[in-house]
């Protein structure tokens, strides 16, 4: 109960510091739909192709702007000692990834709403399998906060922070991109069904990337 | 039992020991004030039983917690004014102070005494990145008191204030042993620092040592 109380605060910290400076809104949202206008420019003579392609596109961009997204989360802890003031804080390290992940899950998912609405418009999709669309970015979008998570505090305490962390997570995301996208192109395509092992693959994903950052985070925070 | 224990304790910064051998022992309810020249290891030692640096050699116990197993135990009763706030600049005082409160497992309402306490009502509403330098210090020293805490580590505290703010500094450090509260200061500010403190240990060099002057105060409560 404590852990939960505790990941609570520190979500709720992070939510209201963004919702004051809008960092996510003003810089990381603009970010990732200029990736989706980009893609459509550069897809745009072949206009069939557009639709086929949006859900890598949507994820990739949604990959994108998560990365700004978690340097951001940690970004806010390294301005007047406050990632000190965190470790002196006598929170439970995990309560503080469970809140930093669950902040930008919160994050992400309200991006990936004005994301899919560009899609929808720019790429001319039409929405279908709207359950499995819904599992499908909530299990991604953990997998990727959690994953985030973890790295970021890995390179809190480091120089070349904002570079390592791209480096660092991309490579590890790999099965979110493949199960998001083929999650996302099964249910746009009308067959839910075959949507439903991937929904699967990504939610034992953020399991897992949410196990791992329960247990290392502590160790990674105080060497940060 | 003693609030800190230290035994020989060395701690590297680097390769560096900014703590060679420093000994150190406080009781309940004193207040200490540690003295010495810049690079000492004044704050190390601070940051070290606030189980911020890792003990490299010899032995270090926290509010019975053993600092060479576990560096996080006792933080949640102790609380460390260093050089920076520990703040985040898009919060209000108010709203950095409950959230130091809550995160110490105290209710929110202990905040918004802590920010009556040390003067700062008329800036509870003030982000923290619009504070002066002077109010950003009582901020920090209002956040330290909003954690309730047993072991109270400040680190050149009057550094940054001004006359009213030292005054309500030295009020609340005079009145820590009768509130339960053990007090280790680090200060430049010898003469200030001594009229608070029941004994003075010097560190020199990573390196501590009794100072032999007739205490200034009676000791504990």
């Amino acid at each position: 109960m404590r852990l939960l109380r505790e990941a609570v605060l520190v979500a709720g910290k992070d939510l209201r510091i963004e919702a004051r400076s809008r960092v996510v809104f003003a810089q990381v949202l603009p970010f990732g739909g200029i990736v989706l206008v980009l893609f459509a420019f550069a897809l745009d003579p072949d206009r069939g192709l557009l639709p086929r392609v949006a859900p890598g596109l949507f994820w990739i961009a949604v990959l994108l702007a998560s990365l700004l997204a978690v340097s951001r989360a940690f970004a806010i802890e390294a301005d007047n000692g406050a990632r000190d003031g965190l470790r002196l804080s006598g929170i439970d390290p995990a309560a503080i990834f469970l809140g930093k992940t669950a902040a930008v899950v919160v994050e992400l998912l309200a991006l990936e709403v004005v994301l899919g609405a560009g899609v929808v418009i720019l790429y001319d999709v039409r929405v279908t399998g709207g359950p499995a669309l819904l599992l499908a970015s909530l299990a991604a979008t953990t997998g990727l906060a959690a994953t985030g998570s973890v790295y970021g505090v890995l390179a809190a305490g480091l120089r070349a922070r904002e570079t390592l962390v791209p480096l660092l997570v991309l490579p590890f995301v790999a099965p979110v991109m493949l199960g998001g996208t083929r999650a996302f192109e099964a249910a746009l395509g009308g067959v839910t069904s075959e949507a439903w092992p991937w929904v699967e693959l990504l939610g034992v994903f953020a399991l897992m990337a949410t196990t791992i950052g329960v247990l290392v985070f502590g160790p990674l925070l105080e060497e940060s | 039992m003693p609030v800190a224990s230290i035994r020989s304790a060395v701690c590297l910064l680097g390769r560096f020991p900014a703590l060679a051998g420093a000994d150190l022992e406080v009781d309940d309810g004193e207040i200490v004030l540690l003295s010495g020249p810049n690079g000492a290891g004044k704050s190390t030692l601070l940051r070290l039983i606030a189980g911020l640096v890792p003990l490299h050699t010899g032995s270090a116990t926290v509010l019975g917690h053993d600092l060479a197993r576990d560096r996080r135990g006792a933080r949640r009763s102790l609380s460390l004014v260093g050089h920076e706030t520990f703040c985040y600049d898009d919060l209000t005082v108010s709203e950095n102070l409950r959230f130091a409160a809550r995160s110490a497992g105290r209710s929110a309402s202990a905040g918004d005494e802590s920010l009556e306490r040390l003067g700062l009502a008329r800036v509870a509403g003030v982000q923290h990145s619009r504070l002066s330098a002077g109010q950003k210090r009582r901020l920090a020293l209002a956040v330290a008191f909003a954690r309730g805490p047993r072991l109270l580590l400040l680190d050149e505290p009057h550094a940054g204030l001004d006359a009213d703010g030292r005054e309500v500094l030295d009020g609340i450090v005079s009145a820590a042993p009768a509130e339960g509260r053990t007090v280790l200061i680090a200060s430049h500010e010898l003469d200030r620092a001594r009229a608070l403190a029941h004994r003075e240990v010097a560190v020199v060099a990573g390196r501590t040592r009794e100072v032999a002057a007739v205490p200034r105060r009676s000791s504990a409560p």
